[in-house]
């Protein structure tokens, strides 16, 4: 049966076909679409769906379930396997139990992301665990399926990495039907010596580790996803994600048909299997997104010696000719094989000027517009203001440009309390309610505790607004409440359209001694619409 | 239809662009050609650019469509057809709705006018015919989506297309997008 589906519906059904009992994430561009479909879907299919606080906890949630027995899937942004990091490394040296596959979503040109360009590849290096790149929704679907099999064959979770193009791209799938089943229960078996990453055995378990990576790359050397195509040539491609569909489509607008290694692995690589194909090519072009991890792979690679002796010598394209900075795209693809087949590209005229931007901006009747144009108001000259993450990020952009740093989920919180720390300067940080819950409140804490008087300002619009409106803990805390636990004495709450509170309180709060904080409280405006 | 079909949609968050791509894309493989489609979502939510592309064809391997190689563009805001130039070739088709959005920095609708090219353009007051018609800006997607069709700008079947929007739109939103798809104005 075949479908139309985006690259995240794709691993939804690839997911449940494989049986998933168990789902976790936390929503972000442009992964949010995954999660959304699991808590539609859950329900019909039997499987247990949770937006999480965040993505440590997710992952953390879904270590419970393996654990337990349950088949999990946890989903998130790029960013978020920085946040989920520091479980993720014990987690490669326990082992699951049933299988896990985790989604990971970056966003090459960061279309929808602030922070940086990340290239998440770079956690299969550090955390040791085995990481697949799909490059259409044809093929997150299979690989989805694949990245269950691999860990329930060699107990380590798979990270699936996918990327803007991939998780929003559309094509007929041919899938199966799933049987819609009830929800599974699992047991906890104990087993302390896997589970406990207890010194001193993390050494044994490392060796253990690494030992399983070198089963998976023999099991990669003859996977089918890592593949040869195209007719022998002294010129050869190798290419990752994305980046395969797109010199397919070069090679068709040049004319060209040279050999190309997919590589659907990026960790372990089939080594064997890149050797054999180098050898003999005199050039070969590495086509991979962001950052060149691949290109240097394969330097090393070449340095080996085949079994027989044999050594590749070919000259590698790269990024020396391919920028670091922004997503691959055709043209890009056709400049690169242009060069390596010595061939004229021309790129057709184009007319384009420079022209400018249309920031993204708060929606009619967004609650924020009040906050912000009040802060901005009544703020003395001077006055430092901490962005973060979401919707109150426009913060930083025209008409308000009330932002002096914006870093991560929660980040401005720390970030005052330094400054706050370091100077005699006001101090406010603007927050979001999803990312006061999602990393604000050990900040939140700090504050109170290491003594800074910054004001803080939660713009709670009793939703996580900016990837689509997915809830958060609103719906049964109430902030204030956390805050005063956390020992604020000074608290208000009020609506930010009586602009004339807010202002007063505003005043009053930047001359406090302690952490004061101002949660303005009203619905985001779309939902409000909505839900009329 | 030897060529694959190229097809560059843009416009501003919130006007219906990826139940549009989802349309096309439908009626594209009920009509049995290969597709692909790729879009950006998360912050165009907040009034931002979007850009979609669709290909669909005999194979179609990329979702982007390259430079110069667009047989079709539909832009549902001035401001952002503007942006599509460099997809058009001499053959481009382009149609745009006559609707704009300003903002901050933005460009009049004289400076955005002078730069649209001369040839093979539909500038249609879509949004203002919807709104007289139907009182709904968000059907002048779909109206945009029947002129299409009824000037031959797309190789696809009306009736696989109108099978598509039965298959895309919720019900209670049907009879009102299937008059605009039919609407002669």
């Amino acid at each position: 049966m075949k479908k139309i589906l985006l690259g995240d519906e794709a691993i939804v059904q690839g997911a449940l076909e494989a049986g998933v009992d168990f789902v976790t994430g936390y929503p972000g561009c442009p992964s949010a679409e995954i999660g959304e479909e699991f808590l539609k879907l859950g329900e019909k299919y039997g499987v247990y769906a949770e937006w999480s606080i965040n993505e440590k906890i997710a992952l953390e949630s879904a270590v419970g379930a393996s654990f337990s027995g349950l088949k999990s899937l946890v989903n998130m942004k790029s960013f978020g396997i920085n946040v989920c990091a520091d479980s993720l490394l014990p987690l490669a040296y326990t082992g699951t139990n049933a299988p896990m596959v985790i989604v990971v979503a970056d966003d090459p040109s960061n279309h929808s992301s602030a922070q940086s360009e990340q290239d998440s590849r770079q956690y299969a290096f550090l955390s040791h665990i085995p990481m697949l790149e799909p490059s259409s929704p044809k093929e997150c679907y299979t690989f989805t399926k694949l990245a269950f099999k691999i860990s329930e064959k060699f107990k380590l979770p798979v990270i699936l990495r996918i990327t803007t193009r991939v998780a929003h791209q559309r094509m007929p799938v041919d899938i199966k039907e799933v049987k819609e089943r009830k929800k599974q229960m699992g047991e906890f078996i104990k087993n302390p010596d896997q589970y406990s990453t207890l010194m001193p055995k993390t050494l044994e378990m490392k060796k253990e580790l690494l030992k399983k990576i070198e089963k998976i790359k023999l099991f990669a050397e003859t996977s089918e996803i890592n593949v040869a195509e195209g007719k022998s040539s002294k010129l050869g491609i190798i290419a990752s994600g994305v980046s395969y569909l797109y010199i397919k489509e070069a090679l068709d607008i040049l004319g060209l048909d040279l050999p190309i290694l997919k590589l659907g692995f990026f960790y372990p690589l089939p080594e064997m299997k890149i050797s054999r194909f180098l050898n003999g090519l005199e050039k070969v072009l590495v086509l991979e997104e962001i950052e060149g991890l691949l290109e240097k792979e394969i330097f090393k690679i070449m340095g080996k010696p085949l079994p027989d002796g044999r050594q590749a010598k070919a000259e590698i394209l790269g990024k020396n000719l391919l920028s670091e900075i922004g997503e691959m795209d055709i043209e890009k693809t056709c400049h690169a094989l242009a060069k390596l087949a010595n061939r004229q590209y021309k790129k057709p005229i184009i007319k384009e000027k420079a022209l400018p931007i249309r920031t993204p901006r708060l929606c009619e009747g967004c609650p924020y517009w009040y906050a912000f144009a009040t802060i901005k108001k009544v703020a003395p000259k001077g006055t430092i203001f901490g962005g973060d993450i979401g919707c109150n990020m426009m913060a930083g952009l025209n008409p308000h440009n009330i932002q002096d740093y914006l870093f991560s989920m929660g980040s401005s919180l720390g970030i005052s309390h330094g400054v706050k720390k370091s100077t005699n300067q006001k101090v406010i940080s603007i927050i979001g309610d999803g990312t006061f819950f999602h990393s604000g409140i050990p900040a939140l804490i700090n504050s109170v505790y290491n003594k800074s008087n910054q004001l803080i300002m939660v713009l709670d619009n009793r939703i996580t607004a900016m990837t689509g409106h997915q809830n958060n803990p609103g719906e049964i805390l109430e902030i204030e409440e956390i805050a005063r636990a956390c020992g604020v004495k000074n608290i208000k709450v009020l609506d930010p359209i009586n602009m004339k509170e807010l202002e007063e309180t505003i005043k009053d709060y930047l001359n406090k001694e302690e952490t004061t904080m101002i949660v303005c409280k009203r619905i985001c405006a779309l939902l409000a619409k909505r839900s009329k | 239809m030897n060529k694959n079909f190229n097809i560059i949609i843009s416009g501003v968050g919130g006007h219906g662009i990826i139940t549009l791509i989802k349309i096309i894309d439908e009626a594209a493989f009920i009509d049995g050609y290969d597709v692909k489609s790729s879009e950006l979502h998360g912050l165009a939510q907040r009034g931002g650019s979007v850009l979609a592309h669709i290909k669909f064809g005999k194979k179609i391997y990329s979702p982007l469509v390259s430079d110069g190689s667009a047989d079709l563009v539909i832009a549902t805001e001035l401001m952002e057809g503007l942006r599509t130039l460099k997809f058009l070739n001499s053959k481009t088709q382009f149609l745009v709705n006559k609707n704009l959005l300003p903002f901050i920095g933005g460009l009049s609708e004289e400076k955005i006018m002078q730069q649209l090219p001369k040839k093979n353009i539909q500038i249609v007051e879509a949004s203002k015919i919807c709104i007289e018609k139907f009182g709904k800006e968000a059907v002048s997607t779909i109206y945009l989506l029947g002129l299409v069709i009824r000037n031959n700008l797309i190789p696809l079947k009306q009736e696989s297309v109108l099978k598509a929007i039965e298959k895309i739109v919720p019900d209670k939103y049907l009879d009102l997008n299937i008059k605009a798809f039919n609407s002669h104005d």
